[in-house]
C-alpha cells in the first residue's frame, strides 16, 4: 500500500519539487540545470525577482483564497439547508434526491461552458431573465466586468458543488440516533433549539470533514476559471498561474515552483483548519 | 500538481498506444493522416473540402482534428503534443507568429515547395524560414480590418471613419440615435478584448497607429513605455461601456462577430474571414456591410496587425512525405484560389490578386491593399521563444487598463520593466 502511494503520489510530488529548483524547459525537460531557489526568489539588478516577488502570483493567491472562503461558506450553508429538507419525508423524496445531484454529475468543463453561455452579456439567459424581471436596467457583462468576474465564478461553483455538500451532510443526518429527538419532543423543545443543540453538534464532525474536502478542492480550482475567464488576472487562481508558466511559457522550472508553492499553501490552510477544530473532529467529542 | 500528474498520465497513455501500433516504414498505401484545421467560422468546412480533394486524388485517408478556436490555447496544445513527440497530428495549421517557437519540431519543407515558393509574398516566406529551413508553407494571410454598416452610415449621412477619433464620434452618434429609435441593444464598436493573443493584435493596432511602436523593436529593445502608447490605450479604455459593450473585455473573434452579424453593432474590428459569413445567405446584415482599412491614429497612419496561417509538417509524423505533399497541395495556387472564392481567405500567392475571378468574388481585396501596406508584424521575430511571455504580459497590462483597474501610464511602466526582465533572462 505504501509502495503504491509512493509511486502514484510521492514520486510525482518529489519530481515537481525537484523541477522547481531547476531551469527545466518543456521542450527539453532532460537538460535541466539546478538553480537553487532562483525560481522562488532571487536578487538581480537591485530588484527581487522570481515567484515570491511576482505581484501576479500574489494576486492569484488572493483570488484563490477569496474564492475558497466565499464559495465553501455558501456551499456549506446551502448544502445544510438542502440536506435538512431532503432528510424530511415527503412524496417523491427519492426522485428529488437524485435530481439535486444533477449539477454535481455534469463534468465541470461542460457546466462551465454552459454557464459561459448563460452568463454571456449579449445573448445570455441570465441577463434576459433579470431584464424581464426588471431587476437590472441593462445587460451585465458577467464574465468581463472586473467587479463581477470573480463573483460569477463563485456563483457557478456554488451551483455545481452544493449538491456534494448536501449529500455528505445528508449522510450524517441519516445516522443520527432517533432517541435524542424523541426525548427532546417529550420535553417540549422547539425545532430551532433542537437543531442548534442536537442536530448541529452531532453532525459537526461530518460537516468539518466535508468542509475540508471542499476547501482542498476549491484551493486547487482550475477548470471552471479557465473556461469562464481564461488568462484574466482578475480571476486567475494559483492553478491557472502554474499552468500558464508550465504550458504557455513552457517553463517547467517556474511552473513547478508555482505548483510546489500551491501545494504548501493548500497544506498550510488545511493544517490551520484542522488545528483550529481539532477537538471537534474526534468521534464522540462534544463541541 | 494535479496538472503534472495528469500530463504524466496522458504521456503514459500516448506512449503505450504508440507502442501498440505496428509501424511499417515504406508501406504508405492507404495511409491515414491527420491534419489540424482551424474551426473559426466556416474554416473547418472549407478545409475539409480541400482535404477531400487530396484524398480522392491520392487514395489516402485524412482525418481532421479540431483544435481550440483561441490561438493561445491552440499553441499550448501543439506544444504539448510536439514536446511529447506525439504522432497524432501530421500537418499542423500554425499562426504567423509560431514558426520560430515550433521550428525544432517541424520538417524543412523547402525541397517539397521547390520553385513554387517564389510565388508567395516574400515577407511570409521569410517569416516562415528559421535558420535557413522553410518550416511552414504560407496558406492564407490576413490583417485586421474595419467592418461597417453601410446602411447605417448612409442613414445618418456619415463617412467611413479615417481616424479612431472619428470612429468613436460616429459610433456614439449612431448608437444613441438608434437606441432612441427603439433598438436598445445597438452598440457602436465591437472588437476583441479578452485577455488572449487577439487582444495583443487589437492593442498593437491602436499603439502602432498612434506612433507608439511595436512593443519591442526589431533589435529586441523594449519600447512600449511611451506617451503615444499610453494615449492609445486610454482612448480604447474610454470605449468600454460607452460605444463598446462592457462584455467586450471577454470577447474573442466569434463573440464580436456574433454581435455585429446579428445587427447590434455599427463597427467591428475583425479579420477578413468574417466577410464571407456576414455576407452569407442567412446573415441578417447581408448586403449592408462594408469593409475598410482600420482608422489612423494621431500618427496619421493606420496600422493593421499582420495575421495569417501556415501549414507545417510535424517531425514526428509517420508519413512525412505524404504529409508534406498534403501541405503542398493545400497551399497550391489552385487550392488557394478555391478558398478565396469559397471563404474569402486571402491568398498568399501574389498572382491571385490579379485574377479577375478572385477580385470579382471579393471586391474588398483591392481595397485592402492599403491594409497590407500598413501591416504591422507582432514582435515574434525579435523576441523568439519569449514571444509568448511578451504577448501575455502585454495583453494582461492592456486588459487591466481597459477594465479601468489601472491607468495607462502606470501599467505601461510596469509592463516595460516586466518585459526587460523577460527578455534579459534569455540573453
Amino acid at each position: 500500500m505504501i509502495l503504491v502511494l509512493a509511486v502514484v503520489a510521492g514520486w510525482p510530488l518529489l519530481r515537481t519539487i525537484w523541477f522547481g529548483f531547476t531551469d527545466a524547459h518543456l521542450a527539453n525537460p532532460g537538460g535541466a540545470v539546478w538553480v537553487g531557489w532562483d525560481n522562488y526568489l532571487r536578487h538581480e539588478e537591485d530588484a527581487w525577482r522570481g515567484l515570491l516577488a511576482d505581484p501576479l502570483w500574489w494576486r492569484a493567491v488572493g483570488n484563490t483564497l477569496v474564492f475558497t472562503l466565499i464559495s465553501v461558506s455558501l456551499e456549506t450553508l446551502l448544502g445544510l439547508v438542502i440536506a435538512l429538507v431532503l432528510n424530511a419525508s415527503f412524496a417523491l423524496r427519492g426522485w428529488v434526491r437524485a435530481a439535486v445531484l444533477v449539477p454535481w454529475a455534469i463534468p465541470t468543463i461542460v457546466s462551465a461552458q454552459m454557464w459561459s453561455w448563460i452568463l454571456n452579456d449579449q445573448f445570455g439567459m441570465l441577463n434576459d431573465l433579470l431584464l424581464r424581471l426588471g431587476m437590472i436596467a441593462e445587460p451585465l457583462a458577467w464574465t468581463a466586468d472586473p467587479s463581477l468576474a470573480l463573483l460569477s465564478v463563485i456563483l457557478v461553483d456554488v451551483w455545481k458543488t452544493t449538491p456534494f455538500m448536501a449529500l455528505l451532510i445528508l449522510a450524517a443526518l441519516q445516522m443520527l440516533p432517533r432517541d435524542c429527538y424523541d426525548a427532546a419532543r417529550v420535553d417540549g423543545v422547539g425545532p430551532v433549539r433542537t437543531f442548534f443543540h442536537i442536530t448541529l453538534p452531532l453532525i459537526s464532525p461530518a460537516l468539518l470533514v466535508a468542509v475540508v474536502f471542499r476547501a482542498l478542492d476549491a484551493l486547487r480550482v482550475f477548470d471552471l476559471i479557465y473556461v469562464l475567464t481564461p488568462n484574466s488576472a482578475q480571476t486567475m487562481s494559483m492553478s491557472v498561474y502554474a499552468r500558464q508558466q508550465l504550458v504557455d511559457f513552457q517553463s517547467v522550472g517556474a511552473g513547478s515552483a508555482a505548483a510546489t508553492m500551491l501545494f504548501f499553501v493548500v497544506a498550510t490552510c488545511i493544517a490551520v483548519f484542522l488545528v483550529a477544530f481539532r477537538g471537534r473532529l474526534e468521534p464522540g467529542a462534544n463541541g | 500538481m494535479r496538472l503534472i500528474r495528469g500530463a504524466a498520465a496522458a504521456l503514459t497513455v500516448i506512449v503505450a498506444l504508440s507502442a501498440c501500433e505496428a509501424r511499417t516504414p515504406g508501406d504508405d498505401a492507404g495511409a491515414t493522416l491527420a491534419i489540424s484545421c482551424g474551426a473559426v467560422g466556416q474554416e473547418f468546412e472549407i478545409c475539409r473540402r480541400g482535404v477531400d480533394r487530396w484524398s480522392a486524388a491520392t487514395g489516402h485517408r485524412v482525418e481532421l482534428v479540431s483544435t481550440p478556436n483561441s490561438a493561445t490555447e491552440r499553441l499550448a496544445l501543439y506544444q504539448q503534443l510536439l514536446a511529447a513527440g506525439a504522432h497524432d497530428v501530421d500537418v499542423l495549421q500554425v499562426d504567423v507568429i509560431w514558426p520560430a517557437i515550433l521550428a525544432p519540431h517541424l520538417l524543412d519543407l523547402g525541397p517539397v515547395a521547390g520553385a513554387a515558393i517564389d510565388g508567395h509574398f516574400p515577407a511570409l516566406v521569410e517569416n516562415n524560414s528559421v535558420d535557413g529551413r522553410l518550416v511552414a508553407l504560407p496558406w492564407f494571410t490576413d490583417a485586421g480590418v474595419l467592418y461597417y454598416r453601410q446602411d447605417l452610415l448612409e442613414k445618418y449621412d456619415e463617412a467611413v471613419p479615417a481616424t479612431w477619433r472619428e470612429l468613436a464620434a460616429t459610433a456614439a452618434r449612431i448608437q444613441s440615435a438608434e437606441r432612441a429609435a427603439g433598438d436598445t441593444r445597438m452598440w457602436g464598436f465591437v472588437w476583441q478584448g479578452r485577455a488572449y493573443e487577439g487582444l495583443t493584435c487589437n492593442a498593437l493596432e491602436w499603439v502602432a497607429s498612434h506612433g507608439g511602436g511595436t512593443i519591442v523593436d526589431a533589435d529586441g529593445r523594449v519600447t512600449i513605455d511611451n506617451p503615444a502608447a499610453a494615449r492609445a490605450l486610454e482612448g480604447a479604455a474610454a470605449w468600454v461601456g460607452t460605444i463598446s459593450p462592457p462584455g467586450v473585455l471577454n470577447y474573442a473573434e466569434e463573440e464580436s462577430r456574433g454581435v455585429f452579424q446579428s445587427g447590434h453593432a455599427v463597427f467591428m474590428r475583425n479579420w477578413p474571414y468574417a466577410w464571407a459569413l456576414v455576407e452569407s445567405d442567412d446573415s441578417p446584415v447581408r448586403g449592408r456591410v462594408g469593409v475598410a482599412p482600420l482608422p489612423a491614429g494621431d500618427a496619421g497612419r493606420p496600422a493593421a496587425t499582420l495575421g495569417g496561417w501556415q501549414l507545417a509538417v510535424s517531425k514526428y509524423s509517420r508519413y512525412p512525405a505524404l504529409a508534406a505533399d498534403l501541405a503542398a497541395f493545400l497551399t497550391s495556387e489552385a487550392e488557394q484560389k478555391r478558398r478565396a472564392l469559397a471563404g474569402a481567405f486571402q491568398p498568399t500567392i501574389v498572382a491571385l490578386y490579379s485574377d479577375p475571378q478572385v477580385t470579382d468574388a471579393n471586391p474588398f481585396f483591392a481595397r485592402l491593399a492599403a491594409s497590407f501596406d500598413a501591416a504591422v508584424a507582432r514582435p515574434s521575430a525579435a523576441t523568439g521563444v519569449h514571444y509568448n511571455r511578451v504577448s501575455n504580459a502585454f495583453y494582461g497590462a492592456v486588459h487591466d487598463v481597459l477594465s479601468g483597474r489601472r491607468d495607462a501610464a502606470d501599467a505601461l511602466a510596469d509592463l516595460d520593466e516586466r518585459l526587460r526582465v523577460t527578455l534579459g533572462e534569455g540573453s
